[in-house]
């Protein structure tokens, strides 16, 4: 008896403590497709605001999507390497240099943003560039993409495959992209997935780095937040929903599949 | 059963115990590190020097900031806050996560996944959230109205923001103590059981230590979020004296550089400084698990 | 401490998908009696012990001890004594907290503890180990601990899940002989999970032979071994050999290799010999094959030796002479060591 009233008590909980996630979120959907918020749902549901979003807002969520997709690459290009060799070398050294590579992530994304700003702000044509966003955007997620690949490189062993590799004649070159890169797609995958769904969440960082030319979809809604009426602000935040609640299907998904595979 | 090549890097890691150094992977370490280099600890360093920069009669950075009571209240306010919603989401997280990691009942995947999708909101959305729920035309004004006759508004006060952090800490923490709950040893349980332990007694002679690891590091982030989040505070409106707001107040209208360079410096370490000690201990008692 | 009986009654157990794990099963265990639950691994004799400790409740029958069904009660009322394969100490706790736990949760005062606690560090031999973490024990000391813990409250039963399974040959064999000498001192009704026969056959006063939820056999270890009720329990005590019987002779009955001596007027389709009892004799014996192999075994010598059955026979001989693969060898039995099986 007293067990099936604990299971109930815990249930209750939990669900009071979803219908605090999603209560907002519902509510926030229902705003941007409903014609008039203070009337409620009599006043009909629209997509009016949705089209007035996107007629006015539409760039940002183009430059989100260039950011994001070219803050996965990079990350890559730079991050693969580097889980490479962290998970190689093993060492003090490399220890102190995941610290390191973990601190903008840890400190405020402000304080990262301004130091950038102070030391680089003064290179014109850098500073107005998307790619200024870019760097806050690369050294923020970074070790999203290390840490997953570094755990699946662990879990493959990748020293002992690689020595058979070695053992078989091919050197460093090959071996990292014939037995290194291939065996962590899983891991890449899942961290790409987690790039690019912070990237285009990321608003710390941006709105210090941001111009009025280069302004990301946050940015965007931050300003209609403070601007625009209730009802704009509610479909920009449905668009921006749209566009990362896929996203994060998906990492679920994957990172379900990862886990179901280790038990294998 | 190790091949013979790994037993020729286990000689050598013998005979060079502290640097097992192989050049041709660091190798690969470079564009990493020459990032890092040029865009976070050069501009860092910049930042830390700038703040003791003294603009006229003002003194440093600092100076200005250590000695301002209203700075240095906006940094206590500021770590109350991320205190306060850390022990809460620490609490409320536990709870649906240990629960969540346990049962298995229809819908419970759907559960978990709408519990935790909010973890990928920004700090603006969930400000404008707050403002859904608590704001002037929220849902408590609305139920206040009807209740009482008054609007319950707290969105843009502390207990808004309270609100608001504590919305993208919970996710954080369930997720990772259904993580840590699945890897604990059930014998223990059953042992705490076969000597007489009832329920209760299980959860805190057992569970609780076995998942307070992953619940102390787990708190050390929502702390540092919770310190450095800025986009929530800024949502919902600027009166709120955190420090991130400060700095960006300080930056952007008064353009004194070394103020908010300084103050980004002190919350900068004292958010580290939480972190290091938290991490030392879990090291150190990491042996437990 | 007066020991408590167990008895089990008509007890069965499936779990959700659908496998019966202990079907229909019926046990006494006497008071102060320690008993073996052998078997192989799924044949439901963690089950069975999980039944008795209240971790599990069966879907139907019941558990009694003493006379009084306890089968509602779960563990943390039984009053029973658990040590669990892998040990389950609590990190966070020191050995003597370790030790004294069950004693904090019945409320008994702290000087009391501390004797008690001493007392069971002196009986298992760890004395002065009181303040050790428990990262910092050795295997043994592990299993010593878990033991002391599961004794220090005084329960009725003491059960224990593959107590020696974790640890390495040598020490098993020390502590083995220790467990026993324990279980007599403290003179408690013991349950213990073993899949290792040797260790049944020295610790259980009788052994539970378990095949797929069912019991096989419930004897003393000797009447197992020399009176399996089955061709299961022959074959899972012990090597056995088996002759498949082609016809009668004068003396008894033909087989593979020669002939065996039978005087039964029933004529069983197979007969069983154990490798002890076959002897390796110089003139011609009964049966006689070639050899196969033979492997040293220190004490004795195994000889696989065929004789154009299905399988080669196992001979055990204290002879040590050296035989080269196909040397003919000459085997000679005493009747009364040939024996036949229920199926």
């Amino acid at each position: 008896m007293k067990r099936s009233t604990l299971f109930a008590a815990q249930l209750i909980f939990t669900c009071l403590v979803c219908a605090f996630m999603l209560v907002p979120v519902l509510l926030s959907l229902l705003a941007g497709l409903t014609r008039n918020y203070f009337q409620g749902l009599s006043s009909g549901l629209t997509f009016d605001w949705l089209v007035q979003v996107w007629q006015a807002y539409s760039p940002t969520v183009w430059l989100s999507l260039q950011l994001a997709v070219a803050c996965a690459l990079c990350v890559c290009v730079i991050g693969v390497p580097a889980a490479y060799a962290l998970v190689r070398m093993n060492n003090r050294f490399s220890r102190a240099f995941e610290e390191l590579m973990v601190l903008p992530v840890a400190m405020p994304g402000l304080a990262s943003a301004l130091a950038l700003l102070l030391t680089y702000g003064h290179l014109g044509g850098f500073r107005g560039s998307w790619l200024f966003i870019l760097v806050g955007h690369v050294l923020f997620t970074l070790p999203f993409l290390v840490r997953p690949v570094m755990a699946v490189m662990q879990r493959q062993h990748l020293p002992t495959l690689e020595d058979a590799a070695a053992s078989l004649g091919a050197g460093p070159l090959r071996r990292f992209f014939t037995v290194v890169v291939p065996n962590c797609r899983a891991g890449i995958l899942a961290g790409v997935l987690m790039v690019v769904t912070l990237s285009l969440g990321e608003f710390n960082l941006t709105w210090m780095l941001h111009t009025p030319m280069t302004k990301t979809l946050p940015v965007g809604l931050a300003d209609s937040y403070a601007s625009a009426r209730l009802e704009v602000a509610s479909a920009y935040t449905l668009l921006f929903l749209l566009m990362i609640v896929p996203l994060l299907i998906a990492l679920q998904a994957l990172s379900a599949r990862l886990s179901r595979g280790d038990q294998r | 059963m190790s091949s013979a090549l790994s037993n020729r890097s286990a000689v050598r890691a013998d005979s060079r115990p502290l640097w097992r150094w192989r050049p041709g992977a660091a190798v690969a370490l470079v564009p990493a590190a020459a990032v890092l280099l040029a865009f976070w600890i050069l501009p860092l360093a910049h930042l830390v020097l700038l703040g003791g920069e003294s603009r006229g009669e003002a003194g440093s950075g600092y100076w200005q900031v250590l000695s301002s009571g209203q700075y240095l209240s906006s940094l206590a306010q500021t770590s109350v806050l991320a205190a306060s919603v850390t022990l809460a989401a620490l609490l409320v997280g536990s709870i649906s996560g240990v629960f969540l990691a346990r049962q298995r009942f229809f819908g419970r995947s759907a559960l978990v996944a709408l519990l935790t999708f909010p973890l990928a909101f920004p700090g603006v959305v969930v400000g404008f959230l707050v403002i859904l729920l608590a704001g002037r035309q929220g849902i408590f004004a609305a139920l206040g109205l009807g209740l009482v006759g008054e609007r319950w508004v707290f969105a843009y006060s502390l207990a808004g923001l309270f609100l608001g952090y504590l919305y993208f800490s919970i996710p954080r923490v369930i997720l990772t103590v259904m993580a840590a709950s699945e890897s604990l040893d059930a014998s223990l349980e059953e042992a705490a059981r076969s000597l007489g332990a009832s329920h209760w007694r299980v959860t805190w002679d057992v569970i609780v230590p076995g998942l307070m690891p992953a619940l102390v590091s787990c708190g050390a982030i929502c702390f540092a979020t919770s310190m450095g989040a800025f986009g929530t505070a800024f949502t919902l409106g600027t009166q709120l004296n955190v420090t991130p707001v400060a700095i960006y107040n300080v930056f952007t209208n008064y353009a004194n550089f070394s103020v908010a360079a300084a103050l980004s410096v002190i919350l900068g370490a004292l958010t580290w400084v939480v972190l290091l000690v938290v991490r030392k201990w879990v090291r150190k008692s990491g042996g437990l698990l | 401490m007066t020991a408590t009986s167990i008895r089990l009654h008509n007890c069965r157990k499936a779990f959700a998908d659908g496998t019966v794990a202990v079907d229909d099963l019926s046990l006494e265990i006497h008071a102060g009696e320690t008993l073996a639950i052998l078997g192989p691994s799924g044949c439901g004799k963690t089950t069975t012990l999980r039944l008795i400790a209240g971790l599990e409740r069966p879907d139907a029958g019941q558990v009694l001890f003493a006379g009084r069904d306890v089968t509602p009660l779960p563990i943390e009322r039984r009053d029973v004594g658990m040590v669990f394969q892998n040990y389950a100490l609590f990190p966070n706790l020191n050995v003597a907290d370790n030790i004294g736990y069950g004693l904090k949760v019945r409320k008994v005062p702290r000087a009391e503890r501390e004797r008690r606690c001493a007392e069971l560090l002196e009986l298992v031999g760890l004395q002065g180990y009181g303040h050790r973490a428990i990262h910092e024990l050795s295997g043994g000391q592990r299993q010593r601990v878990a033991l002391a813990r599961a004794v220090a409250p005084r329960p009725r039963v003491l059960l224990l899940d593959e107590p020696l399974a974790a640890l390495d040959a040598q020490l098993r064999e020390r502590l083995r002989s220790e467990l026993g000498q324990l279980l007599r001192e403290l003179a408690i009704t013991a349950v213990f999970v073993t899949h290792d026969q040797g260790e049944a056959m020295a610790l259980g006063d009788r052994i539970l032979v378990m095949e797929r939820g069912r019991i096989a056999q419930l004897a003393t270890p000797r009447a197992l071994y020399q009176q399996p009720a089955n061709a299961f329990v022959a074959n899972f005590i012990g090597t056995l050999n088996a002759f498949a019987v082609l016809g009668r002779t004068a003396n008894g009955v033909q087989v593979n290799g020669g002939e065996l001596p039978w005087s039964a007027s029933e004529l069983p389709g197979t007969l069983y010999c154990r490798p002890e009892h076959l002897q390796v004799t110089t003139g011609p014996g009964q049966v006689r094959g070639r050899l196969l192999g033979q492997f040293f075994q220190g004490a004795q010598s195994r000889l696989l030796v065929d004789v154009g059955g299905a399988q080669p026979l196992s001979v055990d001989s204290s002879d040590d002479r050296l035989h080269a693969p196909g040397d003919l060898i000459n085997l000679a039995v005493e009747p009364q060591r040939v024996f036949s099986l229920n199926a």
